[in-house]
């Protein structure tokens, strides 16, 4: 039976931010000690390694993958590329067309699906342990022999294309391309990956075999598995699966971003509210400083109902009813976001008491209460967050590959965030803070007075 | 499937997805399986424990049996403006007390209010249980409300409305076509409130409502995870077993739907629109109001019509006449009272509103008249059953799939039962609930229209 009609949460914690940037949302890590996730490295005899976490108390086996290279590799003119292609796996491989496949995924109790972020093109199945040998057989064909026939790329390019004219109207998602153009100037990261009219009704069948052939390659693949399956069968799938593609991708170099700060971006629209995002410099995942940012970060207006800007904006004054901050980490760039959404009358008002938690964060920091605090919280949510199901935990490992934090990274992470001192909270806040950050303002033009 | 709903940015169609069947996930409790248990305590709440013992988590819930539809005249918002009160000071803690315990484990806790119950929960370590039931059960009783509390939680729900419903084109036609489908009942009525409503709600108001719902014996604790049956009726009894019982509540009979005999039609254009579409809807009745094998043959009739890439909806609409960018079916099956059950589409390049809506009916009467396949029908049985396997991959959405079903009328032997009851469904019985139910004139379809277009 159903879940729930549209019920109304009491709080909303990642707002419009997340509107505009959850997909450049570093998953955060933070692991309990408790939560003792026994991963397996396993490699197949063609070279291909998964991680895999063995359990065998539900009857299904959760597969997440992703292949270096996203929406970045979009050709110039050809963005969405990537996009499209994630929306082709399903639709036709190896001798079955578009009808065949669906009908061949139906009976094998599975559900596939794809997804491409800036960084990297993922890939998701679950099936039941019992049907699993018909299912990794689909997914070897979606994966080495995608069909790109012409009539389902005409109908999910109607479907996108569908969503770009929407978005056209949509004051939120104009400003979201706006800001992404403000903020990334020249880079890549600046373009839609959703591409534009012109760039999607250009895209063919070329265009995706060949994106299709650079990127699906051993050499920048990470796998995860969780669930009903051993290491022996689970080294055969492998094999079956992706031993056979490209040793290594022929990927387009792509420069880290330099992001233009310090501008000030109206995006005018007559309605009763408000949508407010900032930004400031963030802290590379490798950085030293990383979780010193990260525990800042909570305590400003993290993932709690405890942060200074949840109190200040939201408990105190009423004047949102989401408001966050984030550290936002993609591969080549890092930024300290905080969105909201006010009423339009009192949008000064809340842009000043942002700017004012923020001085007062860059000033004098956070104190020994409130980090011992942020640590506690950061160390326990791990678990809850990021290892509450086989594919939540499948997702988590495939991340934690693609940042290089090794497979024992979940008993070394308490350690880190334990070791960060106050000082460094400190200096990483007033480093971060002190900088003049963008600002965009969706809806009425704010009064002049409020410029600053 | 989901892979559709990402690509669809049409906020109509996304709110009607997500409104519907998001996944039939019934839990498949057999003999060997997970255990689970229910149990009532002598002040009258409810206790169900649905072990998962494969991480160290704990998914700690109280249903309230009171939800929007519950609100007396001129009140609405209610239910919802409550539940945020709900997170201010008791007379044992100061706000933020108990965030601020849930935040020292790295815990995570919300609430959430629809038609038919309010929801509270925390998810955290085994290990903080008995501390998280310490807080709820205070909770339940020992609220202290001032004014400026209640105004300024007020202004921070009037942001939500605007936020969720004054921005958002297709929220706001939700609303009316709310307002026309039900002529009586009270889910005509959008569970965050009119505003004009919202805003004169008081103290008085919440301590009314307080008094009345927020007891033991309007109450169902929900566990699941890390943790056994005695070690949460042991907890139980500490916590909540110490409140005393409330008055005994009247039975839940609200005002039902007249006979409805007409057609119509809500027409919503706004500049913010960029792509046409529209859904029908109709009165159906629900898992606790339908007649035995009738909610179930509703709840395949709607996988069938149009649940994903397979069914009929988008196979003709979208595949073969490619005249729709998307279409689809729903069903609300948990509702205590009659529920709705929709219809939805989105023209394709240029294609007219009412030539999809014409195609769309024509899939409908193809139902109605010729029933379905047997192979349709196995198909979508499979389908069902399945995803009792991969719902109990989430605790959360089993404790939610308990909360809901129980607070709606329904009791545990339902959810076990379910996979049996839909197996039994027969092709003639979905044949004649689509014949019964989704009959033309007796329907409201809603248009969400770009400025620039009118409906034919």
């Amino acid at each position: 039976m159903e879940a729930a009609p549209k019920p109304f949460h009491a709080r909303l914690v990642l707002g419009v931010a997340t509107l505009f940037l959850s997909a450049f949302f570093l998953i955060l890590p933070a692991l309990s000690a408790r939560a003792a996730v026994a991963i397996q490295e396993v490699k197949s005899d063609k070279g291909v390694t998964a991680w895999l976490v063995e359990d065998y108390t539900v009857p299904i086996v959760a597969v997440r993958f992703a292949f270096d290279g996203g929406s970045t590799q979009d050709p110039p003119g050809k963005e969405g590329l990537a996009n499209l292609m994630t929306g082709l796996f399903d639709e036709g491989a190896g001798d079955l067309d578009s009808d065949a496949f669906q009908t061949s995924l139906d009976d094998a109790g599975a559900e596939m699906s794809f997804n491409e972020t800036r960084d990297a093109v993922y890939g998701s199945m679950r099936m039941l342990a019992e049907r699993k040998d018909k299912a990794f057989d689909l997914l070897r064909l979606a994966v080495q022999h995608p069909r790109f026939d012409k009539a389902p790329i005409d109908r999910i390019r109607a479907q996108i294309v569908a969503g770009i004219v929407s978005g056209e109207r949509d004051p939120d998602t104009v400003a979201a391309r706006k800001w992404a153009e403000a903020i990334y100037g020249g880079h890549p990261y600046s373009r839609s990956g959703q591409g534009t009219k012109e760039s999607v009704a250009s895209l063919t069948a070329e265009d995706l075999h060949a994106l299709h052939k650079a990127l699906f390659a051993r050499g920048g693949l990470h796998v995860a598995v969780v669930g009903a399956i051993d290491a022996a069968t689970l080294k055969r799938k492998l094999d079956e699966v992706f031993g056979d593609l490209p040793a290594e991708p022929a990927l387009q170099a792509v420069p880290d971003a330099e992001l233009k700060l310090g501008q000030r971006l109206e995006v005018n629209y007559d309605r009763p509210q408000t949508s407010l995002q900032l930004a400031w410099p963030g802290v590379p995942r490798d950085a030293p400083e990383f979780y010193a940012a990260a525990l800042m970060n909570e305590i400003l207006g993290g993932g709690t109902f405890t942060s200074r800007l949840f109190k200040e904006v939201r408990d105190k004054r009423g004047l949102a009813y989401s408001i966050s901050s984030g550290l936002m980490n993609s591969e080549h760039s890092s930024s300290l976001v905080i969105g909201t959404a006010t009423r339009s009358d009192r949008a000064a008002e809340t842009l000043a008491v942002i700017r004012d938690v923020v001085k007062g964060m860059a000033g004098q920091g956070p104190t020994e209460e409130e980090l011992a605090a942020a640590k506690a919280y950061t160390v326990g949510a791990y678990a809850i967050n990021n290892l509450d199901s086989s594919a939540s935990i499948a997702s988590t490992l495939v991340e934690l590959q693609i940042e290089g934090l090794g497979i024992d990274y979940m008993q070394r992470r308490a350690g880190y965030i334990d070791a960060v001192t106050l000082d460094e909270v400190k200096a990483v806040a007033r480093k971060l803070l002190s900088v003049d950050p963008a600002v965009m303002v969706v809806g009425p033009p704010l009064p002049d007075g409020s410029k600053g | 499937m989901t892979m559709l709903a990402a690509r669809l940015r049409s906020c109509f169609v996304v709110l009607v997805l997500v409104a519907g069947s998001v996944i039939p996930a019934a839990a498949e409790q057999k003999a060997g399986q997970a255990d689970i248990t229910d149990f009532t305590l002598a002040n009258g709440m409810q206790v169900v424990v649905i072990p998962d013992r494969r991480a160290p988590i704990v998914t700690h819930m109280v249903w309230y049996k009171v939800g929007s539809a519950d609100e007396p005249p001129g009140k609405s918002g209610i239910a919802h403006f409550f539940e945020h009160l709900m997170f201010k000071a008791t007379k044992t803690y100061p706000e933020g007390a108990f965030d601020k315990a849930i935040a020292a484990i790295g815990g995570s806790n919300n609430a959430f209010t629809s038609y038919d119950y309010t929801a509270f929960y925390e998810t955290v370590p085994p290990a903080a249980l008995g501390e998280m039931m310490a807080f709820e059960a205070d909770r339940m009783r020992n609220l202290i409300l001032d004014d400026k509390t209640i105004v300024t939680e007020r202004d921070v729900i009037l942001e939500e409305r605007r936020a969720r419903v004054d921005n958002d084109p297709g929220s706001l036609l939700e609303e009316e076509v709310d307002a026309t489908l039900w002529q009586n009942q009270p889910y005509r009525i959008p569970v965050i409130g009119w505003k004009q409503e919202i805003e004169k709600l008081d103290r008085a108001d919440a301590l009314t409502f307080y008094d009345h719902y927020y007891r033991p014996n309007n109450a169902i604790l929900v566990v699941a995870g890390d943790v056994d049956a005695e070690t949460v009726r042991a907890l139980a009894e500490k916590s909540y077993g110490k409140l005393e019982r409330g008055p005994d509540l009247p039975p839940r009979i609200r005002p039902v739907e007249p006979e409805q005999n007409s057609r119509r039609t809500v027409t919503l254009t706004d500049a913010r629109v960029g792509e046409p579409s529209f859904s029908t809807q109709w009165v159906v009745p629900s898992y606790h109001t339908a007649k035995p094998g009738e909610a179930e043959a509703l709840d395949l009739l709607s996988e069938i019509l149009g649940g994903g890439p397979r069914s009929r909806l988008y196979q003709e609409l979208v595949v073969r006449k490619k005249i729709a960018t998307s279409a689809g079916a729903s069903f609300q099956g948990n509702m205590l009272d009659d529920t709705n059950f929709a219809v939805y589409a989105e023209p394709r390049d240029g294609n007219s509103v009412a030539d999809v809506e014409a195609a769309a009916n024509a899939e409908v009467a193809r139902i109605a008249t010729g029933g379905v396949t047997e192979e349709e029908l196995d198909r979508a049985k499979d389908r069902f059953i399945r995803s009792t396997v991969f719902a109990r991959d989430r605790q959360d959405a089993m404790a939610n799939m308990y909360g809901a079903t129980l607070a709606t009328g329904g009791t545990i032997e339902d959810i076990t039962g379910w996979p049996d009851r839909i197996a039994k469904v027969t092709a003639d019985q979905i044949k004649t609930a689509a014949a019964r139910y989704l009959v033309p004139d007796r329907s409201v379809t809603g248009y969400l229209l770009p400025k620039t277009q009118v409906a034919n």
